[in-house]
């Protein structure tokens, strides 16, 4: 009995994590636009929220995700346990605060007068947060991917919900924790390292999209 | 002193009995990694333990022959159980053994959740298939590569049948899932207590605890573990004193 081909783990992976990541970052960016910049009733709370959100470790965000989705469950109805949607689910949870609170920073980072300025020269609301978030792209860039970093690297939260079903919902990281339980070592270390190059490929993007900005910064 | 031994020794509550007395009458510390019988295997041969606790017959005659182990004596057995879905759907309760209950759910195409991790319970399973004339495969058969807890889970919630060691069924019996068949020859279940072999040398605690834990007052501890709080015991010791 052997895993799934390495392959067909790691399009898995990338395609849970990335779908989770783009959900995500649907509310989060907004979310932490609005936290930024506005003066919302029960922002404090919300941001607390955020920055606690960012510090629960994944295996308890699957904890909670699965009691909902399990049969008995109150959404067991919908039949997610145990399929990869469950997993975009829960993931969606993992990587979100963490989205909304680095969008919330790239924001603050900006000169705190420009929003001010920008409505000054006539900026609709709609057109000052969109020119923000052009000169905030490249944290925002960061955001996204430090989102994806976290849902594609947990292994509580996809063991608990996707419940690592070869063929179907085994994903790279709880094919780790499969091979080491098995004691096949140097397989883990294949998929380990398989999963640190997509890491490397992904950051390698970004660093690329960071060079390119720097040179078209330069007059 | 490191033991390496099966999740199902740890998740049943059996360890947590047995172990402080041996700590405390011995002067060992004993460091336990829980983990399924082929990485307990794998550990034992690269010398990373000391000794094993564990129930995988064929596996471990390997173990011996290879020179791996200075001694391998029997400790006690428990049984494993065909669990399901209340209901039944396959019919395996009337089936005359273990092997012809599983035949029933393939030819069924009822959802099997297998534990596909290389452990005892694995290994038996896949033998009983053998048996069967199965080859387990397709959109019933269900992999987790998981422990006997987890897999029992996932059975649950598939409404699926699976094998499981009885001693873990009991300890997390607070699922659907019922004993469909139990009690045929082909789930019996022994358990080994292997000394790992460093180069000719062993552990002093290693040989201390595969004595203790065949003498009377530990076998006496395991024929009675459980029984306060399942109503039945969970293991029958087999080490003759």
């Amino acid at each position: 009995m052997t895993s799934d081909p390495l392959h067909e783990v790691l399009l898995r992976s990338a395609a849970v994590s990335l779908s989770a990541t783009l959900l995500a970052c649907l509310v989060a960016v907004p979310l932490g636009t609005a936290l930024a910049l506005g003066r919302l009733p029960g922002r404090r709370a919300t941001v607390t929220l955020v920055n606690t959100g960012m510090a629960v470790p994944t295996v308890v965000v699957g904890l909670v995700v699965a009691t909902l989705l399990w049969r008995s469950g109150p959404l067991g109805s919908l039949g997610l346990v145990y399929t990869l949607r469950g997993m975009v689910v829960a993931q969606v949870f993992i990587a979100l605060p963490l989205v909304t609170g680095v969008t919330m920073a790239s924001l603050h980072m900006l000169p705190p007068e420009l929003p001010d300025q920008l409505r000054a020269l006539g900026a609709s609301r709609a057109q000052t947060v969109w020119r923000l978030w052009r000169e905030a792209r490249l944290p925002l860039l960061v955001a996204a991917m430090a989102g994806f970093g976290h849902a594609v690297s947990e292994v509580g939260a996809a063991t608990i919900v996707g419940g690592n079903i070869h063929g179907r919902t085994q994903v790279m990281t709880t094919a780790i924790v499969e091979d080491v339980g098995r004691g096949e070592f140097g397989t883990a270390l294949v998929y380990g390292a398989v999963l640190l190059a997509l890491a490397l490929g992904v950051n390698a993007v970004l660093a690329s999209v960071q060079r390119r900005e720097v040179v078209w910064a330069r007059p | 002193m490191l033991l390496a031994t099966t999740t199902s020794t740890r998740d049943s509550g059996l360890l947590d009995e047995l172990l402080p007395t041996f700590e405390s009458s011995s002067g060992c510390e004993v460091t336990t990694l829980a983990v399924g019988s082929g990485q307990a295997m794998t550990l034992g041969e690269r010398g990373d333990v000391d000794v094993l606790l564990v129930h995988s017959p064929a596996a471990e005659e390997e173990f011996m022959a290879a020179g791996h182990g200075s001694r391998r004596l029997p400790v006690m057995h428990n049984d494993f159980v065909v669990v399901g879905p209340p209901e039944d759907p396959a019919g395996v309760g009337g089936a005359a053994d273990a092997t012809e209950a599983l035949a029933r759910i393939a030819a069924a195409g009822a959802t099997f959740a297998s534990r596909g991790d290389d452990s005892g319970t694995h290994g038996r399973e896949l033998a009983l298939w053998a048996e069967a004339g199965v080859r387990p495969a397709g959109e019933w058969y269900v992999v987790t590569g998981q422990g006997m807890g987890e897999t029992l889970t996932i059975a649950d919630q598939l409404q699926a049948y699976t094998l499981a060691d009885r001693g873990t069924y009991l300890a997390t019996r607070t699922r659907e899932t019922a004993v469909v068949h139990e009690g045929s020859d082909d789930l019996r279940n022994d358990y080994h207590v292997i000394v790992v072999d460093h180069g000719g040398e062993t552990v002093d605690c290693a040989e201390r605890f595969a004595r203790w834990v065949t003498d009377a007052d530990a076998q006496e501890t395991i024929a009675g573990f459980g029984v306060d709080r399942y109503g039945e015991p969970l293991f029958v010791p087999d080490a003759a004193t």
